[in-house]
Parts: structure tokens; C-alpha cells; sequence
């Protein structure tokens, strides 16, 4: 049996692989489709469906008092303040970084392209770790720290320097093939013209690339939200000071608040699904515009 | 005389692009840089817009030290050979670039602004194509565009680079002559970097022809193509047939500077058999292979004149060479 499936996949395949979808049995199509539904219910779906089932379990308004607990505020408002912090500055890195790269010859350029890679390459816990090894009481800004009464480890501002690092790679990656891709043509031609510097980024470069950019942004801001490894390590955990989101969660739930757990837990997969509406709209619009091209 | 380089020196890491290199251009000319890929005619074409910077040399500008001078301020027009039109900007917004993003103060108004673009469109003949993107639009369409764009900032020379070299064989020679005609209207300073050897002998006032990173020779195109100044030269401009010789010369014959004849004219002429009769377009070209030689020399006849259908392959005739050209190996005069 298994002998004469294999035959009859390669054959055709051999001959012609344009129409392999009208030449395969059609028990064959229905097997591969209901394999991989199947398994996008069970681990996708299911797992989302259950979030918002747990969430909602003892009604809609034990699921909206969650939100007016000032713990589950205070790690709402610390995760869009970090977000709100974090984005913007890896945007400007993002820029910066790929157009230097893109569109400039210099030495260490290799290193740098690298470099920017590090973050995905580093797990989140060790990212978090370096920052305690660097400013933690024990690590090697420690002391000059607490003498000049700065706190970074459990505090904000390592939660927010944690997760600008972890974030680091989304804005630039995106960028810096598109920007390859382009050249400097146009860029030379608005200089040639009588452009500033300035009035060529924002003019040519700049609309060039936004819905790269746009796509960058939302990938960036999805992980600043929800990162929990990095930020777990510096945060220290302290209720309504250190918690953001995602550790909020896993406080409630460790506290056997389920409720509160996974209503916290389906602001996290509301932000998913909104991130991968705009993410198919922005596709959706390159799509069209490349085509137009 | 409106823009002088002076021993002009440019390397890319172990490549030298241009090696003391010097030229003059004159106010109101139609200049080509013609020169095999690698010769250096780009680079010097993008040193002069102030895109590269020299290595070595100087180069005057209107009169002003070009090096202290930003590109900005030197009011190049610029056509890049892939037009580098701004993709995202309707063709409306792309000529009128170079006018909005002049300082406040000597920006035009939205009305003169207006006014200009449509009547630099009207120039290139592309009227009714203000909404359209760069992408919507033919690579003819699209190099006029770019023309119209490089006007409109009212430059004191025009610098266009490879200006043909994307299009088509047809568009080809209407826009050359298009843009012989737009400079004899304007009267606008002009350089243009070509290959195409045919492009800058038709149009150019005068070509200054690049070889290695050096000028083989600056003239009219009646000069460099009559009296080229080199071996190099005789090769590039047009066909041109290796005559054995002697010694640490060269010899080239051009293929219409040789008659074909029935009968033996004196000891001049030379017999030799046709090899191959070819029409090409009006003409007829001939291979005729001499007595002694290995290759068969290329021989042009003028259509109307003498009948291609006169000769036959095989048949025995006699060759009379109107003018020879020898170069002494090396050097740079010839005959």
C-alpha cells in the first residue's frame, strides 16, 4: 500500500508539477487538508478558544472586575508605558541601523549586521541576566548605582532596557533588505535635485519603506508586550510596581486565579490577533502596491 | 568654457577608474563620453555632478573650486541611466521636486510651481500624465520624466548617464534625436555618457573618447571618426579590418575605404576570391579573402551604387584600398 502511494506522488510530480493538485487522488487532498486543520485546532485554536473560555467561566462581569483590580492595572499600564518606550527608541535604532547599512560601505559593517542579530539569536533569560550581572547591587555598576540612589534591576527602567534589547532586531531586519533592495538611486537623485539630508529621508526614504516600517513597528511592539523571560529576570516581581502583563499572569495563576489569570491572559491574545490583522492588512497592501509596480 | 577637470586621478581600492584624466567643456555643447565599459566615463561623469570625489586633480566649475562647492549648489541636472525616478511620487510630483524642496525663500508659489511643471511636461510631450506613478508608465515615458525632473531645477549643465542604454532599439534613435533638437532649443550645456558609438557620432558636438581609465581623443565626430588619433580609436568608431604588416606598426582598413573591381588596375589593386555576400539593410558587405591571407577582409558597398547581385561567392576579383590607417604600436599619432 505504502509502495504504490509514494508511485503515485512522484510520478505526476516528475512530469508535471504545476498541476500536481489535479493529478493526486482526491483521498490524498483530504487526508493533507484535515491533517493540517486538525492540527491547527489543537494547538492554535483550541488553546486560544480556551483563554477566553476560562476568562469568561463565571461571567462577564467577574472577567471585567479582574480589570479593576489596581494589581492588574498597574501591570497594564507598566506594559504600555514599557511599550511606549521601548518602540519609539527601536525605531530610531531600527532607521538608523539599516540605513547606515543599506546604503553605506564602512568597516565592521559585517560585525554590526551581526550584532543586530544577537538578541534573536540570545535566549531571553540570559538577556535579562546581563543586565543584573551590569547593574545589579552585586554586578559591576552596582555600587556607584545605589550610591547615586539609581535603581534599575527590579525596577522600571531595567524592565524597560531589558525588553529594548530583547526587541532590538524587529525594526532594523525588516528594513535593512528592503533598503538593500532599493539602492541609493533615488536618494542621489533628490541630493542632485537640491534636497537637505533631512528632506530626502522624509520625502524618498521614508515613504519608500513605511509599510516595511509599519510591519517592523507592530512585530516590535507585539514583543515588548508580551515578552516574559527578559523581563521576568530583572522585574523582582513586586506587585503592583514591577509586574507587567505577561507576569501578572503567571502570578494569578500560580495564586490559583484562574479567572483573573486568563482574563489578563486574553489582553495578551486580543493584542495577537490584532497584530496579525494589521500584519495581513499591510501584507495585503505591499501585495497591491508591489503589483501596481 | 564652463566646466575644466584638470588631471583628473580616481581609485576604487586596487582599480584605478580614471588615471589624470582632462577635459574642457564649453558653454552650450553637447559633449558624449564614449568608451567601452570600465573606461572611466561614468566616474568622470559622477565626479563632475560632485557625486564621487576626486582622488586627485581639479576641477573648475563655472569659474569656482568645485571641491568647495556642495552638490546642492552646483545646480546639476542629472538623468540616471535607470531614470531613478521617486517610485512613490505621481510623475507631477517627481518634476516638481526639485522646486519644493528649495529654502522658503526662493521656493516658488503652488500656483508657479504648477505652472512650471506643466509646461516642462508639455516640453517632453507627456501632457495628461501628471497622476500616473513612475510604474505606470513606458522606460521612454519614464526617461523623459526624468529629463523633465532634471530641468526643472534650471541647471547650468545637464548630465546624462547613459541616457539611451535602457530602451529599445527604436525609442532608441527617436529620443537621441529628440534630445539633439531639446539641446539646440535650450541651448543647455550637456554631457552624456554612451557606449554606443553610433549614439555619439550622431549627436555629440563633440566626443571625447575613453579607454582605460584615459582620453584616447577629444574631437568633433568627424574628426575622431576620420582621424582617430589612435589604434584604439580607428577599432572603436565603427568597423574596421586588420591589415598584416611589418614591423611595430598597425594597419586598419575600413570596409567602404575598399573597391571592388572585376579586372587588375595597375599593381595597386590586389586579387583576392568573395567568400560570402550578405545584404544588410541597404548596403552589401562582402567577405573577400586575398590571395596569401588567412582571414577575409570585410567589404562594404554602397547599395545603390554597385549591385551586391554583381558578386557572386567564389568568384575572383580585385581589391583597391582608398586609405589605410597606421599606428605605430604604442604611440599615440598615426597616419
Amino acid at each position: 500500500m505504502a509502495s504504490t502511494v509514494t508511485f503515485r506522488l512522484a510520478k505526476p510530480r516528475a512530469t508535471a508539477p504545476a498541476d500536481a493538485a489535479d493529478l493526486e487522488p482526491a483521498w490524498i487532498r483530504r487526508v493533507l487538508v484535515s491533517v493540517t486543520l486538525g492540527f491547527l485546532v489543537l494547538f492554535l485554536f483550541l488553546p486560544l478558544a480556551a483563554v477566553f473560555v476560562e476568562a469568561l467561566r463565571k461571567g462577564v462581569s467577574v472577567y471585567l472586575a479582574t480589570f479593576l483590580q489596581s494589581d492588574t492595572l498597574a501591570a497594564i499600564r507598566l506594559t504600555l508605558l514599557t511599550a511606549a518606550i521601548a518602540v519609539p527608541l527601536n525605531v530610531v535604532f531600527g532607521v538608523a541601523a539599516a540605513w547606515a547599512i543599506a546604503k553605506f560601505e564602512f568597516p565592521g559593517k559585517s560585525v554590526l549586521t551581526t550584532l543586530i542579530d544577537l538578541p534573536f539569536a540570545v535566549s531571553p533569560v540570559v538577556s535579562g541576566l546581563i543586565y543584573v550581572l551590569l547593574f545589579g547591587a552585586q554586578g559591576w555598576f552596582g555600587p556607584w548605582l545605589s550610591e547615586h540612589h539609581v535603581k534599575i534591576i527590579f525596577a522600571v527602567p531595567g524592565i524597560v532596557l531589558a525588553t529594548i534589547f530583547v526587541t532590538f532586531p524587529f525594526v532594523a531586519r525588516e528594513l535593512i533588505p528592503l533598503m538593500q533592495a532599493q539602492g541609493s538611486d533615488e536618494e542621489q537623485a533628490a541630493i542632485m535635485l537640491g534636497a537637505s539630508g533631512w528632506q530626502t529621508f522624509r520625502r524618498v526614504t521614508l515613504p519608500n519603506v513605511k509599510w516595511g516600517l509599519l510591519y517592523g513597528v507592530i512585530l516590535c511592539n507585539a514583543r515588548a508586550m508580551g515578552e516574559f523571560g527578559a523581563v521576568s529576570v530583572v522585574s523582582g516581581h513586586v506587585r503592583g510596581m514591577t509586574n507587567t502583563v505577561p507576569l501578572q499572569v503567571e502570578i494569578l495563576y500560580n495564586e490559583y486565579n484562574f479567572v483573573g489569570a486568563f482574563a489578563t491572559a486574553s489582553l495578551l491574545a486580543l493584542l495577537a490577533l490584532a497584530t496579525l490583522g494589521i500584519k495581513s492588512f499591510i501584507e495585503w497592501r505591499t501585495q497591491r502596491d508591489t503589483a501596481a509596480a | 568654457m564652463s566646466i575644466e577637470a584638470k588631471q583628473i586621478v580616481k581609485r576604487f581600492g586596487g582599480f584605478t577608474a580614471l588615471d589624470g584624466v582632462s577635459v574642457r567643456i564649453e558653454t552650450g555643447e553637447l559633449m558624449a563620453l564614449l568608451g567601452p565599459s570600465g573606461s572611466g566615463k561614468t566616474t568622470l561623469l559622477r565626479i563632475i555632478a560632485g557625486l564621487e570625489g576626486a582622488d586627485a586633480g581639479t576641477l573648475d566649475f563655472f569659474g569656482q573650486d568645485a571641491t568647495r562647492l556642495a552638490i546642492r549648489d552646483r545646480q546639476v541636472g542629472f538623468v540616471f541611466q535607470h531614470y531613478a525616478l521617486f517610485r512613490h511620487m505621481t510623475i507631477f510630483h517627481n518634476v516638481a521636486f526639485g522646486l519644493q524642496v528649495r529654502p522658503r525663500g526662493t521656493r516658488p508659489d503652488k500656483a508657479a510651481i504648477r505652472d512650471k511643471v506643466r509646461e516642462l511636461l508639455r516640453l517632453v510631450q507627456l501632457e495628461g500624465l501628471e497622476d500616473r506613478y513612475p510604474a505606470q508608465i513606458s522606460g521612454g515615458q519614464r526617461q523623459r520624466v526624468a529629463l523633465a525632473r532634471a530641468l526643472a531645477i534650471e541647471p547650468r549643465v545637464l548630465l546624462l548617464d547613459e541616457p539611451f542604454g535602457a530602451l529599445d532599439a527604436k525609442v532608441r534613435k527617436e529620443l537621441r534625436r529628440w534630445i539633439r533638437k531639446l539641446h539646440d532649443d535650450l541651448g543647455i550645456t550637456t554631457v552624456f555618457v554612451t557606449h554606443d558609438q553610433e549614439e555619439a557620432l550622431e549627436i555629440a558636438d563633440r566626443v571625447v573618447v575613453m579607454n582605460k581609465a584615459r582620453i584616447e581623443q577629444i574631437g568633433t565626430p568627424a574628426e575622431v571618426y576620420n582621424h582617430p588619433a589612435s589604434a584604439f580609436v580607428c577599432g572603436f568608431l565603427g568597423d574596421v579590418n586588420v591589415l598584416p604588416t611589418t614591423g611595430s606598426v598597425s594597419a586598419f582598413i575600413r570596409p567602404h575605404d575598399i573597391d571592388v573591381l572585376k579586372a587588375p588596375d595597375g599593381a595597386e589593386s590586389k586579387a583576392g576570391v568573395v567568400k560570402s555576400v550578405r545584404a544588410v539593410g541597404a548596403a552589401v558587405r562582402l567577405g573577400v579573402l586575398l590571395d596569401g591571407s588567412a582571414e577575409p577582409l570585410e567589404v562594404a558597398l554602397p547599395g545603390g551604387q554597385q549591385d551586391g547581385a554583381a558578386f557572386r561567392p567564389g568568384e575572383g576579383v580585385f581589391l583597391r584600398f582608398r586609405r589605410t590607417q597606421t599606428f605605430a604600436d604604442g604611440a599615440r599619432n598615426g597616419s
